[in-house]
């Protein structure tokens, strides 16, 4: 066997089991684990100095009874499902919006491309965590926004956006867009013009060819940029805990709580493990579309 | 092969009273200060093979869209069975569009490719399977009806797009370098196939290529084009032994180009002074010619011949030194320097095997010509 080869194939496996399926054995563990009022908060922890019977007594002493506690408290799917849905809707609201984005720059002269391709790109210069409170200033009751909207004299009591999931919903879709946009203008630049022409040469009007040709040729487009933006939202915390008031359930919000607030960390694990089940199922669906176009391109 | 006594030949251009499918009236098109097709007049006949024929950036490929309806004309009309086309949007004509990338849908099977254009029209839905199993047994690829573009060869998707483009029977079918992206031997088969759907559907063809030999094969006329201008619009043999023009004489095949000046006439037969110390060009040519016009004497190499003794039989001879010899397997063309360093082709068929060939380099050989081979060239 080549040396050169087996070291090749075996590096990227390497990372994978050291920052991945580790990390993930851990956590697993903890999950499995029983909360202790000790440093880590939990028990058993493994004593190898203690020999062949204490690691014995160590995976004993293991069950799931966090994954059962998740069952019994409606808290906790009430949560998966909140997320699910708060996710879902604002990857479609993404991508109604990101489309119309990426066509334009599709349609955009060459010379503005790279500068409109800068400029979906440019928000990720500041940190993530500045940008979503800068949304605090707009979206709040005295927030430019309202004062905005008052003084156009579209309204005269400001309007309630921060706090509620109308603002998740703004957060979410104004930080993953790029992730909606970029596929999605990819998918739309490599399309030969000619055939649009083709499809008008053959009868179709300009709104008919859109949707006939253009549309379903950037779907594998829209199915990418649709999985980055639902996978990220779904565990989403910054957004949901800064824009977000006391209605808004999500996950990533619940497992902080469990953590940091509650210091229970084998039930925040087994809410951890199971939040990556879940999106398991979207990536390998993400995955096998992947396959699917690369064999089609073939 | 055909009589011209018996069978009445196809030349509606010579008939005053066939009304043309397609006219073209002082047609201009400008993009911005480039003007791409400058005051263009033509006619194109029903069933007609038309060539459009000139290098890149000449203007054929903007008259074509124009004819689709993909560039407007900015001065003049296009009228297509009488009617001006100008307002007309790409999608309600009458004409269909093979384009030089096919344009094939990736993402439609072949069947439905060839569809599409059916489904958009008014066409009963019934009726739609069996024109697409028509269309497919007429570029015989009945068996690949449910393949994807990506999955068929290069050859099968130019058949696929030739075939989407005819199956709405479009009274005007515009091909963009139909046979570019094939190889040699496939694109000289698909030229005798394209001429013979051409002649099966009666429906005229426009063909845009660079390739003259193509022109000269499928077209029943070829239109040289030059800088947005038509040079000359006429049959392939006319072209070829009449060129109107130097720049359709050396665009169209190989030819001998001599620069001289007329000397004396004596009917349409003239002497042609073009060298310093060089026996006069006897040369037939048109009538009222006068003594002293400049011109250029076009003769084409095949028409040339060359042997080791003066000839007596031709009224030009002249002296020269053989400089190179391309092979060419079936031809051989000998490039054949004058005393004043002019060089003569001379095109001669290798019907006896190269080892008995009696003339090398370096040889002294005579090159000669009758009076009525070559043509007198005033532009």
């Amino acid at each position: 066997m080549n040396f050169r080869r087996l070291f090749l194939i075996a590096t990227p496996y390497f990372w994978l089991l050291a920052l991945f399926l580790i990390p993930f054995l851990i956590v697993l563990k903890i999950s499995l684990s029983d909360p202790a009022v000790s440093i880590p908060p939990y028990t058993p922890t493994l004593d190898l100095s203690a020999g062949w019977g204490s690691i014995k007594t160590f995976f004993t002493e293991l069950d799931f009874e966090n994954f059962i506690f998740l069952t019994e408290d409606a808290l906790y799917w009430k949560a998966y499902l909140s997320s699910l849905q708060i996710a879902a809707i604002s990857t479609f609201l993404a991508l109604l919006v990101g489309y119309p984005i990426a066509y334009a720059m599709a349609q955009a002269s060459d010379s503005w491309r790279p500068t409109l391709m800068m400029l979906v790109i440019l928000p990720f210069w500041t940190s993530f965590l500045i940008r979503v409170y800068a949304w605090i200033g707009i979206l709040s009751n005295e927030g430019f926004l309202n004062q905005l909207l008052q003084w156009i004299g579209l309204i005269n009591e400001p309007l309630t956006i921060l706090n509620t999931n109308a603002a998740v919903y703004i957060g979410i879709i104004y930080t993953y867009l790029p992730f909606m946009v970029l596929p999605i203008y990819s998918a739309l630049e490599k399309m030969d013009e000619s055939l649009i022409e083709a499809a008008e040469d053959l009868g179709c009007s300009r709104l008919s060819a859109f949707w006939l040709v253009t549309f379903p040729l950037s779907r594998p487009g829209m199915i990418a940029g649709c999985f980055l933006v639902f996978i990220p939202a779904l565990g989403e915390f910054v957004i949901p805990s800064l824009l977000g008031g006391s209605g808004t359930l999500m996950i990533g919000k619940v497992l902080w709580e469990e953590f940091f607030n509650n210091r229970d960390w084998p039930v925040a694990s087994a809410v951890a493990v199971v939040l990556l089940l879940i999106l398991i199922i979207p990536i390998i669906l993400f995955q096998r579309n992947e396959q699917k176009q690369r064999e089609a391109d073939q | 092969m055909a009589q011209p006594g018996n069978k009445p030949v196809f030349a509606p251009w010579n008939d005053p009273h066939q009304k043309p499918l397609i006219q073209f009236k002082n047609v201009t098109k400008r993009f911005g200060d480039f003007v791409a097709i400058d005051d263009l007049t033509l006619d194109i006949y029903a069933k007609e093979f038309f060539a459009l024929l000139g290098p890149s950036g000449c203007g054929k490929t903007t008259l074509m869209r124009m004819l689709a309806g993909f560039e407007n004309v900015t001065r003049g009309e296009i009228l297509l069975d009488g009617q001006d086309i100008a307002r007309v949007p790409p999608n309600k004509r009458a004409v269909n569009m093979m384009f030089q990338s096919y344009a094939l849908f990736p993402h439609l099977s072949v069947a439905n490719n060839i569809a599409f254009g059916l489904k958009r029209s008014s066409m009963p839905k019934e009726k739609i399977p069996a024109r697409v199993e028509e269309m497919l047994r007429l570029v015989h690829l009945e068996q690949f009806a449910n393949r994807k573009p990506h999955q068929i060869s290069g050859g099968q998707r130019q058949r696929v797009a030739l075939a989407r483009s005819l199956a709405k029977a479009p009274k005007l079918l515009l091909l963009d370098e139909p046979l570019g992206a094939l190889d040699k031997k496939l694109r000289q088969d698909t030229q005798f196939e394209l001429m013979d759907i051409q002649e099966k559907t009666g429906t005229t063809f426009v063909i845009v290529t660079h390739d003259q030999e193509e022109a000269m094969t499928v077209a029943s006329r070829v239109a040289v084009m030059d800088n947005g201008r038509m040079i000359q619009v006429d049959t392939p043999d006319r072209i070829y032994e009449t060129p109107n023009s130097v720049y359709v004489a050396d665009f169209i095949g190989d030819v001998n180009l001599i620069k001289g000046r007329i000397e004396s006439s004596g009917g349409d037969n003239y002497t042609i002074q073009w060298a310093e110390g060089q026996a006069p060009i006897t040369a037939a040519g048109p009538q009222g010619l006068t003594s002293g016009t400049s011109c250029h004497f076009a003769i084409r190499p095949e028409k040339v011949a060359i042997s080791a003794e003066k000839p007596t039989d031709r009224s030009n001879a002249l002296q020269g030194k053989i400089l190179d010899i391309a092979y060419l397997g079936n031809v051989s063309t000998y490039h054949v320097e004058l005393a004043n360093g002019q060089i003569i082709k001379a095109q001669v068929a290798n019907n006896r095997r190269i080892s008995r060939r009696d003339m090398t380099w370096d040889d002294n050989v005579w090159v000669s010509f009758t009076d009525t081979a070559g043509l007198v060239l005033l532009k």
